[in-house]
């Protein structure tokens, strides 16, 4: 604790770099190492524990049973997992905002039946027509919620609740149009493709390429940007790693997609589905971080007050979270409509809640302004394996519904844990 | 003359929070205002703020006549309140609270660089030292460091007169004199700082100038020589002096 006697006076000008040598951060990796082991142990975990829980399961399934591992299962795992990362990237803006939105699901549901009907006579609009029709119908839909809860001050949880039961009869009355008998089956080869097909194996190859050496590129100069504007950087280590590790996943998802896993023939490459959602994933966590709005959001889900007197607009900016969660709903139902060949008013009742399973298992919190959307990514990922695996090793639904329940149980203790241990600290 | 209040009113119905009056704030002087519980220091405050209108009375910044019905108004004429509650987000980071709804931009992206810049030479000029990293969450700062941050926020934006309302009642007794050395540093740099306080320790030990409210009018000012601590206990609890003032 320093006290300095005040200076003389001068005018507040314009900063004129001063010293502050009390100020500069402490760059080496043995000290970040050790802030890093500290900041872990004081309870800021992290995604530590998801990913030590998702090897854990992994080990577990693929001793129990030995086709976890195949190439085919995983390809058939990266499928399932879309539309569950995707719905959690929809309840993270949400969740972002202190807010919870149960209707996602069915939201997506609403989304794919649309997509499903105009792309089917008599409409017979193109594929992309009919993907766009169901896209704005959804984030109409999250423009509604957001309405209810911002203008007449309603809990988000009712406002959805109500949705999520509305919506799950408008969805059954869709699929029961025009003669359909419960369901509609998609006809455009394109909207099936999205996810049942796959890249040719040397397109997939270099689109991981291109993103694996833009990302790094991207990564690299922003760090040096960062050091040569003189603000405080990780150590130079740290980047090098995340480089690493974003080029290992790559590498692992060619290595396992592009591969031949046919059976009677040859199937190979990347579901379209995964440039899809990692398209999505890129393109949000760009808004929440490097956009005014995107902050304007997390201070909002912070401290509400504060954002407010800083200027800050709470009415628009809620009102265009919940669109964009609508809008990244309607996404995941037509992946989860291509990924089924059409729609039906059967979406498992338990898919359409993992949307806040994955986003809260994923590490955002439900408070509101903490979390990113890759931590939906990760979450997703963690409830898609165990949603396979469960089945794969034999137990039924009802297990496999009790053992995703357990983890999220799990999932919000150790995060409550780490909080308090945090606030002790 | 930064700020001059006139015959200032404010009435809630029947209630007269505040009544006629006159109260001057000058630039690069700390003027305490000091009342006890109910006398009208918190109307004073949110009267400026722009948060209300007075019922009457006339309002001059640097001398001209001027009408503050916004918080926005109090704003761009360059007047920033320092809530005891610090309108701070805890989940952001230092440089984030700083420029919470002013961010700075490059190409329509946020510039956290030059955020960042700006952000630290602010501090380092009203000489806050005590923080290791900008990029810290504002949850991990001391109750002192928040208030810092809270007013550097407010430096930042150009203010020239800073009101703080009990800016150390939370505080302990290091993190209150860093509090007070950065009101001085905040008034010895040409900005006007009215601080509203029960404490008249701090309000002797950092005041130029002091007000007195009492049952929402002002009963006395002046320079903080001309006052005692008791002088000035007297004046709260009983709206004079007995003592006939020398």
């Amino acid at each position: 604790m320093s006290i300095e006697a005040p200076g003389p006076p001068r005018p507040l000008a314009a900063p004129s770099e001063p010293e502050l040598e009390t100020l500069v951060f402490d760059e080496t990796l043995s000290t970040y190492l050790r802030q890093t082991l500290q900041k872990i142990r004081g309870g800021q975990t992290g995604v530590l524990p998801l990913l030590v829980g998702l090897g854990i399961v992994v080990i577990v399934f693929q001793l129990k049973a030995s086709l976890f591992l195949s190439n085919q299962n995983l390809a058939n795992l990266l499928t399932q997992a879309s539309f569950i990362i995707v719905l959690g990237f929809a309840e993270v803006w949400v969740l972002l905002l202190g807010e919870i939105d149960l209707s996602v699901g069915y939201n997506a549901g609403i989304a794919g039946a649309l997509m499903a009907l105009m792309s089917s006579a008599p409409y017979n609009l193109p594929w992309f027509v009919a993907i766009l029709i169901g896209l704005a119908a959804s984030a109409i839909i999250g423009m509604l919620i957001g309405a209810f809860v911002i203008l007449l001050r309603l809990p988000s949880f009712i406002v959805s609740l109500a949705f999520y039961l509305a919506l799950y009869g408008v969805l059954l009355k869709i699929v029961a149009l025009d003669n359909y008998n419960g369901s509609i089956t998609l006809s455009s080869s394109k909207l099936i493709g999205l996810v049942q097909a796959n890249l040719p194996t040397t397109a997939g190859l270099i689109v991981v390429i291109a993103a694996v050496v833009g990302a790094s590129i991207l990564t690299v100069l922003r760090d040096r940007r960062r050091r040569a504007s003189g603000s405080e950087v990780v150590p130079f280590a740290i980047t090098a790693a995340k480089v690493l590790g974003l080029a290992a996943a790559g590498a692992l998802l060619l290595f396992v997609c592009n591969a031949n896993r046919g059976v009677f023939g040859i199937v190979e490459g990347i579901t379209y589905a995964v440039p899809i959602f990692m398209g999505i994933l890129v393109l949000w966590s760009f808004l929440l971080a490097r956009t005014r709005f995107g902050r304007n959001i997390y201070a909002i889900g912070g401290n509400a007050e504060a954002a407010r007197r800083a200027g800050v607009s709470l009415g628009w900016n809620r009102l265009w979270a919940f669109t964009l969660a609508g809008l990244t709903a309607g996404a995941g139902g037509v992946l989860y409509t291509s990924a089924n060949g059409g729609a039906t008013g059967n979406i498992d009742t338990n898919l359409v809640l993992y949307a806040v399973a994955s986003a809260v298992i994923g590490g955002v919190s439900l408070f509101g302004g903490r979390g990113k959307m890759f931590h939906a990514l990760l979450g997703g990922l963690f409830i898609a394996t165990i949603y396979n695996g469960i089945l794969l090793i034999g137990y039924d639904a009802a297990v496999q519904s009790i053992v995703i329940g357990v983890v999220l149980l799990a999932g919000v203790s150790v995060e409550a844990l780490s909080r308090r241990r945090q606030a002790r600290s | 003359m930064l700020l001059s209040l006139r015959g200032v009113s404010k009435s809630f119905g029947a209630v007269h929070a505040l009544q006629d009056v006159d109260l001057d704030v000058l630039a690069g002087k700390v003027t305490a205002l000091v009342g006890d519980n109910g006398a009208g220091k918190s109307t004073l405050v949110k009267t400026v703020a722009g948060t209300w209108q007075p019922t009457s009375g006339e309002i001059f910044w640097k001398d001209q006549r001027t009408s503050i019905r916004t918080p926005r108004d109090a704003d761009a004429l360059g007047i920033a309140t320092v809530y005891q509650d610090l309108a701070l987000c805890d989940n952001l980071d230092i440089v984030q609270n700083m420029f919470l709804g002013h961010e700075r931009l490059r190409f329509r992206l946020l510039d956290e660089n030059a955020m960042e810049r700006a952000a630290r030479g602010t501090l380092a000029e009203l000489s806050v030292t005590t923080v290791r990293s900008v990029r810290q969450l504002v949850a991990s700062l001391s109750g002192g460091q928040r208030q810092s941050v809270a007013v550097a926020r407010a430096v930042m934006r150009d203010a020239q007169l800073v009101i703080m309302d009990e800016p150390t009642a939370a505080l302990g007794v290091s993190q209150t004199a860093q509090v007070l050395a950065l009101i001085r540093t905040l008034a010895d740099r040409g900005i006007g700082v009215l601080l509203i306080s029960h404490n008249l320790n701090d309000v002797f030990s950092v005041a130029d100038r002091i007000a007195v409210l009492y049952l929402g009018r002002l009963v006395h000012s002046g320079d903080v020589a001309g006052y005692t601590p008791q002088r000035v206990v007297e004046i709260i609890t009983t709206g004079t002096l007995a003592t006939a003032a020398t």
